[in-house]
């Protein structure tokens, strides 16, 4: 009995932690590799990140009803998963329209990477209003498909235990699909010719002038992966709990304090980041009274939630964690400079 | 154009918009426009003051201007002496058990070298800290949400008068600053940017959900007011007489004495609206000309010459010894202190405390449009800036709205893509609000009223 | 009969006053050309604007018969001029052999002929090549910024102090390496502020003093000039 109260305060912790902050960190650790190769290529912190997403999400979204509403589906996969790369393409071509259009006068001008970071928020008022505007500004759900991979029921009744384990398939398919995404960036950053350039340019702006490498492909190339990465993690986002552009737009705290924390502009910073935020803010949210009622003999029983803060304070957490950061290391964990 | 003429001619533009508003709409409402204009003029030199002379991003604006709109309920509201009987204590305890950790952590983290003994004793206190606030302040707030909870379930305030709340807020927002401030300013310039986001969602999630303190989503209202009430207005002779004798040729036309007396009652009371209204205008009006004055005199004084010359050259400020950190401290705790002000001038104008309805979109990143377009660096800007975009962020939903009427005209009354368009016209002012900001930012980077260059 | 790279007449400066007045630098191939003066004399200005770094507003500039004045500085690269700056000339970030490839980024060939050349060159490079270039030191860091240029296999080799801050033994060893260039039929500009040594291995030399050519000549003549050797070279 004694070790059944020990599995059941793993499972637990498995389903309600575990589980939700791998997913939730690979989101999370996608979107803040877009706002780092934008950061390390482009040298400005781009306040319009977390509205690409909501972009790229809505565009897939609206894909996948022109799939459902032809017929066409992934059979247990969700129908967002087909329409994603053509939700990446148009991403990117709007991102490249609005570089051509707006930041590509103050790369030329070489202006100062605040000036360029207040431009961004120029752009994230038109992707709120594009967005809002075509898709409106209520939650969606878009998820089809296949739910669960293991449900808590069959999981109960199956090693007949007292606690369950879901893992739903967005969140396989999450975990998968970043691990993918990561391992592709990382191979074209550290092995492709394209990607060391680019590294390069990031490094050293100049030299890669001098050098041949031309700096308007690697702007070029910078947008299409930025794209390919926020879109990513939007569509996967939308997928595990659902789309709602203010919620999208909230997610710009974490994605930066993610991103300082891990090591402004380095890419494994950016993903340790990511999961060192979603970690943290899931295991300070989570209350852990059922966790110690397993556990603890009987008259030891915690009597409150045993709860570190309440989800409300779901921003403080990357907030406080940022604060930390900064005090005791500012370069971040990895320290971070270039991509 | 002349740049002397430009102040002058953008003010009397911005004049004439008014005015069509009052002519065409109503008085109030031009009234009420000019109200928030004014408040955002303010909120507008705060930001102008970080932005324009210290070149410090403060993507938090919201954040102060909730801390001014708490501390106007924290002051003005009266005291809720049950709960304060009830549960005071475990709330004041908490709040001591809170400070002493942060104290105990500070030094700590000051004065202890072995990183070891540091790291164990950060842990201990943490854990010994929110136990101990645990321990009081869960049941405190339980007991104090309980307490009549359609009504109050908060400790409530101190009861004083409203308006001593703009001053307070200025203290609340500026210490505030003052954290973040040292936390961030001696970091590259987009950390504070971060941070300042960071701490105005904070400010937001606390007020929204700290019901105790905020009645959190349940909103505060009825908040006393520094000015008349309308029914009182109504009942006072001296008001009556002042509205009969303002309108006496139009009244006098009027043969029958029971419908003279049905215009004379129907001037009283809408006139009673535009009359409270000019009072907070005079007395909201009154602040912005006080805070522009000092403003101006703080940045003509060799404080703030220095504060643009570092602005100008960090490198060469700092090479000449001044101490650039300190400089950047001091003007983000003057600008989020005037931004506070705003915010609890903006709470006592509505009467309410609605803190759902603090948004980003709204509250920050409006604000620094006012600020570019009006001209970084220079009040008169930012005053004029926080007149034009709140005129146009007011008047651009029903001009979208009207221009989707006119785009989606050929279509049938009840087309879906009619009614969705429609439906979504109202989000097109972000777009116009972007647009403005990246045409200015490109076209007319100094914006309408540009900083003037200072003689050497 | 002009020289193979020819900038003539050169003027101009970064947007404010001008640095560089009237300003001539000349190499032909298998030539090795010095370019000395004091600290601000717009020695690295003038090898800016013959990379086209900074716009002119007047000047010649021939590479091989054609006129490059015209051309970016990467289509200078890709004309055949290669430049090591003075100072951030290597991908601190990148690892020796991704400096080099950067350097080939513009050649679709195969490069590891090239690179093992340059191996054979700078034998030290070998051992570090994946070994981030910012953790090199001073020395090694020049010779991984000069191996970065000749990656192009450039017609004209421009160094703007390649021997900075590095001890008197590296030094030759550098000089050594450039002499060995410029016998494959390489052209080569150098700026020094070890004046003596360089103009020791220098078929040409110019004195910029103040922008403008002070002196010019054969290199050892330069050394034999008292007035040059007076006021440049400490006696
Ligand atoms: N990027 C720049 N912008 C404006 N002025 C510059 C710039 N770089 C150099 N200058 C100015 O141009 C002048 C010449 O500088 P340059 O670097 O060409 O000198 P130099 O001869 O290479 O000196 P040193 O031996 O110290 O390297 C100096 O007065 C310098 O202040
Ligand atoms: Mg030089």
């Amino acid at each position: 009995m004694e070790n059944f109260e020990f599995i059941n305060a793993i499972v637990l912790l498995a389903n309600f932690v575990l589980v939700p902050a791998l997913s939730y960190g690979s989101q999370l650790a996608l979107a803040t590799l877009s706002l780092t190769i934008v950061y390390g290529v482009l040298r400005f912190s781009n306040f319009a990140q977390a509205d690409w997403m909501s972009f790229g999400t809505m565009a897939a979204i609206l894909f996948a009803w022109l799939f459902q509403s032809i017929g066409i589906t992934a059979g247990i996969f969700p129908t967002a998963l087909l329409a994603l790369p053509f939700a990446i393409i148009v991403t990117a071509l709007f991102c490249l329209l609005i570089d051509r259009s707006v930041y590509s006068f103050y790369r030329k001008q070489k202006s100062q990477p605040i000036v360029l970071m207040i431009v961004s928020v120029g752009v994230m008022f038109i992707l709120q209003a594009i967005v809002r505007f075509i898709i409106g500004p209520n939650d969606r759900k878009f998820f089809d498909g296949e739910k669960y991979i293991i449900h808590a029921l069959d999981f109960k009744n199956y090693f007949g235990l007292e606690e369950g384990l879901t893992i739903k398939s967005t969140q396989l398919i999450t975990v998968i699909v970043a691990l993918i995404a990561m391992i592709s960036l990382f191979y074209f950053l550290q092995k492709t010719k394209l990607g060391k350039s680019m590294r390069a340019y990031s490094n050293n702006e100049d030299l890669a002038l001098l050098s041949g490498i031309n700096p308007e492909k690697i702007v070029i190339v910078t947008w299409i992966i930025s794209s390919i990465l926020i879109t990513t993690a939007g569509v996967l986002y939308g997928l595990d709990k659902s789309f709602k552009p203010f919620t999208y737009f909230n997610l710009l705290l974490p994605m930066f304090a993610a991103a300082i924390v891990g090591g402004i502009g380095s890419p494994i910073g950016a993903v340790i980041g990511g999961y060192v935020i979603a970690f943290s803010e899931i295991t300070l949210t989570y209350a852990y009274k059922k966790f110690f009622v397993y556990l603890m003999p009987e008259h030891l029983e915690p009597s409150g939630l045993m709860q570190v803060l309440s989800t409300d304070y779901k921003f403080a957490i990357s907030f406080i964690i940022l604060v930390i950061v900064l005090i005791v290391r500012p370069t971040g964990i990895v320290r971070g400079k270039i991509i | 154009m002349n740049d002397e003429l430009r102040a002058p001619i953008a003010f009397t533009v911005m004049g004439i918009l008014l005015a069509i508003v009052g002519f065409t709409q109503s008085w109030s409402v031009s009234l009420s426009i000019i109200n928030l204009c004014i408040i955002s003029s303010i909120m507008a030199i705060g930001v102008n003051l970080q932005w324009g002379y210290g070149g410090l991003f403060n993507a938090g604006v919201m954040g102060f201007t909730a801390l001014g709109g708490l501390t106007a309920v924290l002051v003005s509201h009266d005291p809720i002496y049950e709960a304060w009987d009830k549960a005071g204590v475990g709330i004041i305890i908490s709040t001591i058990i809170f400070i002493l950790s942060i104290t105990a952590l500070l030094f700590v983290f000051r004065n202890i070298e072995n990183k070891q003994i540091r790291n164990t004793l950060i842990i201990l206190i943490i854990f010994f800290g929110l136990i101990g606030i645990n321990n009081f302040y869960g049941p405190s707030i339980n007991i104090i949400e309980s307490i009549d909870p359609a009504k109050t379930g908060f400790l409530g305030g101190l009861g004083l008068p409203i308006i001593f709340s703009w001053l307070i807020a200025a203290v609340v927002a500026g210490l505030v600053a003052w954290v973040i401030g040292k936390i961030t300013l001696r970091l590259r310039s987009d950390y504070l940017a971060i941070a300042t986001l960071g701490i105005s969602e904070i400010v937001i999630a606390v007020v929204k959900h700290e019901d105790w303190l905020s009645r959190g989503v349940k909103n505060v209202s009825g908040l006393d007011r520094p000015v008349p009430y309308e029914i009182e207005l109504q009942e006072s002779q001296w008001f009556l007489n002042l509205i009969e004798s303002i309108n006496f040729s139009k009244l006098e036309a009027i043969n029958s004495l029971t419908s003279r007396q049905d215009v004379l009652n129907d001037l009283v009371i809408s006139s009673s609206g535009i009359f409270v209204k000019l009072c907070y205008a005079g007395l909201f009006f009154s602040v912005l000309l006080l805070i522009f004055y000092l403003s101006q005199l703080a940045l003509n004084s060799p404080w703030g010459r220095m504060l643009r010359a570092i602005r100008d050259n960090e490198e060469a400020a700092s090479a000449m010894g001044k101490n650039i950190f300190l400089q950047h401290l001091q003007i983000f705790i003057i600008g989020s202190a005037i931004i506070g002000i705003a915010g609890a001038m903006l709470t006592t104008l509505d009467g309410q405390f609605t803190p759902g309805s603090y948004r980003p979109l709204r509250f920050t990143f409006i604000i620094w449009l006012m600020v570019i377009i009006g001209g970084s660096g220079n009040n008169l800007g930012s005053i004029f800036g926080g007149f034009f975009i709140w005129f146009i962020w007011i008047e651009a939903e029903p001009l979208s709205i009207g221009f989707v009427n006119m785009l989606a005209g050929g279509l049938e009354y009840d087309n879906p893509l009619r009614i969705h368009l429609l439906g979504s016209a109202a989000h097109l002012r972000l777009f116009i609000m972007g647009l403005l900001l990246l045409l200015a930012l490109r076209f007319m980077p100094k914006g309408v009223i540009p900083e003037k260059i200072q003689k050497k | 009969m002009t020289k193979f790279l020819s900038c003539t007449n050169m003027t101009g400066g970064y947007g404010g006053e001008d640095i560089i007045h009237s300003c001539d630098i000349e190499v032909d191939k298998s030539q090795i050309v010095v370019i000395v003066g004091p600290n601000g004399a717009g020695k690295s200005t003038a090898m800016k604007a013959m990379l086209g770094m900074i716009s002119l507003k007047e000047g010649n500039l021939i590479l091989d018969g054609s006129d490059i004045s015209k051309l970016s500085p990467q289509d200078r690269v890709a004309a055949g001029i290669a430049f090591v700056p003075q100072t951030m000339n290597v991908f601190s970030e990148l690892t020796v052999e991704e400096n080099l490839e950067m350097g080939a980024f513009l050649r679709d060939d195969n490069i590891q002929e090239t690179i093992g050349e340059i191996y054979n060159l700078f034998p030290a490079m070998k051992d570090k090549r994946n070994q981030l270039a910012g953790e090199l030191s001073g020395g090694q860091r020049q010779q991984v910024a000069v191996s970065r240029a000749l990656m192009t296999r450039p017609k004209v080799l421009m160094l703007d102090e390649p021997t900075a801050g590095v001890s008197p033994i590296v030094m030759k060893e550098i000089f050594e390496r450039i002499i060995t260039i410029k016998n494959s039929g390489v052209a080569i500009v150098i700026v020094e502020q070890n004046a003596k040594q360089a103009l020791n291995i220098a078929d040409f030399g110019y004195v910029l003093v103040g922008g403008e050519n002070k002196f010019s000549g054969e290199g050892q003549e330069l050394l034999k000039n008292q007035e040059v050797r007076k006021s440049f070279l400490g006696g």
